[in-house]
């Protein structure tokens, strides 16, 4: 039993080694066919984003969202739900949030953070909550619903941020007013490492808990793992999916509103380069399991990390990082179907 | 005789975490012959087929195709050598057409392209051996024995001429199975060299040439069928004296009616009719037993009286109250517990542990702190105490449920299902593809069910079943019930020709 579990994480650690191999090689290849010195890239990079404190502060701080949007995408996937909309639950989570930011000016410090928040999450979760009702009612299919209101929510927010609540001393710049200082996230150390990373270690902790400890974790794996027999033993399956979809949401809007308060300080349009769907990522790789989500959370924000040194150090359009994240992605996708006929 | 076999399967082991599925097998197979598998459930039928079409890999041991030693490391070699497998699941995708589905699983065979050519094919195939399909049929629109057939054909275009069936005569209503029987003869005249997989050990004795029989990994031994008999299939099967089923306390006076269905009436969905006017009482203490040609209705009774079919008209009482339109979770904990014909895909997660499964009995009753957590060891002592009660040994608690085999996931429902507070047990075809002595440790549980003044709603292909359980049986055709029979009173052949709608009978 123990061994074959060992043999297991071998071939895992085997796997993933050759995963991050065959990825850094061909990458390799893509930066020296256009000119670039692949070592030289590579050791900037390590060195930039891993050993220098303030570098690996900002991958940690970039960890913090996709934490949080792959825990989003984690916990409708338990319920046997596709969830592809993290980025725009990320983006009206923030919208909500910010609502309550410049709105609720004037109460106690923390009260006030933690309204921001709450309503960040409210956000996100009913956002998400239309693609539940309306799979849960067996109406649509929450992959499409999920996905189109990616698009929707851009909409939404640019409607605010270039109408009412546009700021009004910078009119060439569609962006809301600053938050109060009661409303931020506070940074560390002086780098842009915030607490919504510890938030993010929070939730994961809770998830790798609850899901596989409690009742609740118990009855949504059930929905997710046959639905069928969760009907036939009275589980409120409608609920529970409904439920999955919203407590996802409600992550990934907690994910928009903290990266606002923390990072960018006033909502705008460009608050998120993709991190609903590098969680969608994150999640994949991980198959929603706990310690695979904090490393390839942690995998994902280097790499996106290394897109910016890039940029600096090798001039590369930022574009041929989704080069090396679809790389990774292809790498990975070929394993299931590799090993389809062998279970 | 000194033919070569076209397969042979040579001192073949296989394990699994924890068991011997495949000791040492040997099994061979002659051209032009029908094998018949026969083993209790867990024996490792499926686990030695399923190594010759390399889905799985054995640990030791050799295939040999016609005399030649070779390696078969996965499906496609399987297919290349010409064998081909039928699982005890289909795996036909329900929205595409029968061409389509065909079409599929040829795809690696460049030399089948066009579509007017493979209608052409499947045609010609299904009209040679009698099969009947008509390629532009969606899937989803064929009856399981019809699926059955698709299955069949997919192996004959792909050149297959060794074909394995895991269970195929499971699914099957009693004209299917004798329909397919005439489909292996005429294979065999052709021949094609067949194995199939069985629990019916008529159905081995009357189609086979030779009969190889399984026991806990083993071969225990292969002979032909005029030199067997039911019993001696038997005495080789479990080695002991079977444990008949003590039928006990006839002529007691049944209770208070537990469930009563008044003027029932569902919506019909897709092919599948929907109750008409049903009436039927089950009191405390009673067995009624359900009879009928599978797809009358059967399915929609259980589901109706589950609370997961809509009543549209009528009403059903559960214990004096008015339960037409409790939800199921409502039934449940008032005491309604149900045994299905297919656990994995009815009543268990297949990657949840024997454990997990079982607390799924009642998640708010094993829960703890509000639902933050579960009280682990209260599971674990309902696996000791719930086996035990039926006389068994527990299994593995962290084994997973996918992995048991079909007896053993049986038991892990009932075990479930039975240790509920519960008046009344649903039974839906519970014993189909269970080996003798795993049916009929089901059929005593439910005996005992009824001993301990529960009623019981025992739905049932198997007419020898019904009459040797029941206190009353029931026949259903076409969503209506059509007769009733006191078992004591009625014989085989009279209901089976209520079944088939032959004459209606009112007691
Ligand atoms: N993938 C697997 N992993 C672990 N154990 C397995 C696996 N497949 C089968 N087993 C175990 O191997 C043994 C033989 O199983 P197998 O499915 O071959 O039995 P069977 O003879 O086909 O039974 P049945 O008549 O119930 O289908 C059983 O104890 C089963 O639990
Ligand atoms: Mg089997």
């Amino acid at each position: 039993m123990l061994s074959s579990w060992r043999a297991r994480l071998g071939w895992s650690a085997v796997r993933l080694l050759l995963t991050v191999v065959v990825v850094l090689g061909v990458f390799g290849l893509f930066l020296w066919g256009l000119g670039r010195d692949p070592i030289k890239a590579y050791q900037d990079t390590f060195r930039l984003n891993i050993l220098n404190p303030r570098g690996l502060a900002g991958v940690l701080a970039r960890m913090a969202p996709l934490l949080l949007t792959a825990l989003g995408v984690a916990i409708p996937f338990r319920a046997g739900l596709i969830n592809v909309g993290a980025e725009g639950q990320f983006m009206m989570g923030a919208l909500l949030g910010t609502w309550a930011a410049l709105n609720l000016e004037g109460l106690p410090m923390g009260l006030h953070l933690a309204l921001v928040l709450l309503a960040g999450m409210v956000g996100g979760a009913l956002w998400a909550a239309v693609p539940g009702v309306l799979r849960a009612r067996g109406w649509v299919n929450e992959t499409i619903t999920t996905l189109l209101l990616n698009y929707l929510a851009p909409l939404v927010v640019g409607y605010f941020v270039f109408g009412p609540w546009r700021a009004p001393e910078l009119a060439f710049y569609p962006q809301t007013p600053e938050y109060p200082a009661s409303a931020r996230l506070p940074l560390l150390f002086g780098t842009r490492l915030h607490l919504g990373f510890f938030l993010g270690l929070f939730f994961l902790l809770a998830y790798a808990y609850l899901i596989n400890r409690s009742r609740w974790g118990l009855e949504l794996r059930t929905v997710g793992g046959n639905a069928e027999a969760a009907r036939r033993l009275g589980l409120p399956v409608e609920r529970w999916i409904l439920a999955a979809m919203m407590l996802g949401g409600a992550l990934a809007g907690l994910a928009g509103v903290a990266e606002v308060a923390a990072i960018h300080t006033r909502l705008k349009l460009d608050i998120s380069p993709g991190y609903g769907f590098m969680g969608f990522l994150v999640n994949w790789l991980a198959f929603a399991n706990p310690l695979g989500i904090l490393i390839m959370a942690f995998l994902i924000a280097f790499i996106a990390s290394s897109g910016f040194t890039l940029q600096i150090t090798q001039r590369l359009p930022y574009a041929a990082v989704n080069v090396l994240m679809a790389l990774i992605l292809f790498t990975v996708l070929a394993k299931p179907l590799a090993q389809r006929g062998k279970r | 005789m000194a033919e070569t076999p076209v397969l042979r399967l040579v001192d073949i082991t296989k394990r699994f975490p924890g068991v011997l599925a495949n000791d040492r097998v040997n099994f061979d197979l002659l051209p032009g012959e029908i094998h018949a598998l026969l083993g209790e459930n867990g024996a490792g039928k499926s686990t030695l087929v399923k190594i010759a079409y390399g889905f799985y890999q054995a640990d030791s041991g050799e295939i040999h195709v016609h005399g030649k030693k070779v390696e078969i490391r996965s499906p496609r070699d399987a297919r290349r050598l010409g064998i081909g497998l039928v699982f005890q699941g289909f795996t036909l995708i329900p929205a595409m057409t029968v061409a389509e589905n065909v079409a599929l699983f040829l795809a690696e065979l460049p030399w089948l392209v066009r579509p007017k050519d493979l209608r052409k094919t499947i045609w010609e195939a299904s009209q040679r051996y009698g099969l009947e399909l008509d390629p532009a049929t969606p899937v989803w629109q064929l009856s399981v024995g019809e699926q059955q057939k698709v299955e069949l054909l997919k192996l004959l275009l792909a050149k297959a001429r060794i074909l394995i069936f895991d269970e195929p005569t499971k699914v099957l209503v009693p004209h299917e199975v004798e329909n397919l029987f005439r489909v292996f003869a005429s294979l065999r005249e052709d021949g094609y060299s067949l194995v199939f997989i069985t629990h019916k050990l008529r159905e081995a004795l009357t189609c086979a040439d030779r009969i190889t029989v399984m026991r806990q990994g083993r071969v225990v031994g292969t002979v032909r069928p005029e030199e067997a008999s039911e019993e001696s299939l038997l005495q080789m099967m479990f080695g002991e004296r079977l444990v008949e089923v003590a039928k006990a306390g006839t002529g007691r006076v049944p209770g208070e009616p537990i469930l009563e269905l008044r003027n029932v009436c569902t919506k019909p969905i897709g092919t599948a009719p929907g109750l008409e006017d049903v009436n039927l009482t089950v009191r405390a203490g009673e067995i009624v037993g359900v009879a009928g040609v599978s797809g009358n209705g059967q399915r929609e009774l259980g589901d109706a009286i589950l609370g997961l079919l809509r009543i549209t008209r009528g009403r059903k009482i559960f214990l004096g109250e008015d339960a037409t339109h409790w939800p199921p979770r409502r039934l449940i904990q008032r005491g309604v517990a149900f045994v299905p014909e297919d656990p994995l895909a009815m009543a268990v997660v297949p990657w949840f542990t024997v454990l997990e499964n079982l607390a799924l009995l009642d998640p708010r009753r094993f829960s703890r702190l509000g639902g933050l957590a579960l009280d682990w060891s209260g599971v674990r002592q309902l696996l000791r105490a719930g086996f035990a009660k039926l006389g068994l040994n527990p299994l593995p608690e962290r084994a997973r449920a996918g992995t048991l085999s079909g007896g053993n996931l049986q038991r892990l429902t009932l075990v479930r299902e039975l240790n509920r507070p519960y008046h009344l047990v649903v039974g839906l075809y519970p014993t189909r593809g269970l080996d003798v002595r795993s049916a009929n440790a089901v059929r005593q549980a439910l005996l005992s069910a009824r001993e301990e003044g529960k009623g019981v709603l025992l739905i049932s292909e198997d007419l020898n079943e019904l009459f040797s359980l029941s206190d009353r049986i029931v026949v259903m055709l076409k969503g209506r019930i059509v007769g009733e029979f006191r078992p004591e009173e009625a014989d085989l052949t009279e209901v089976g020709r209520v079944m088939t709608g032959a004459g209606v009978v009112h007691a």
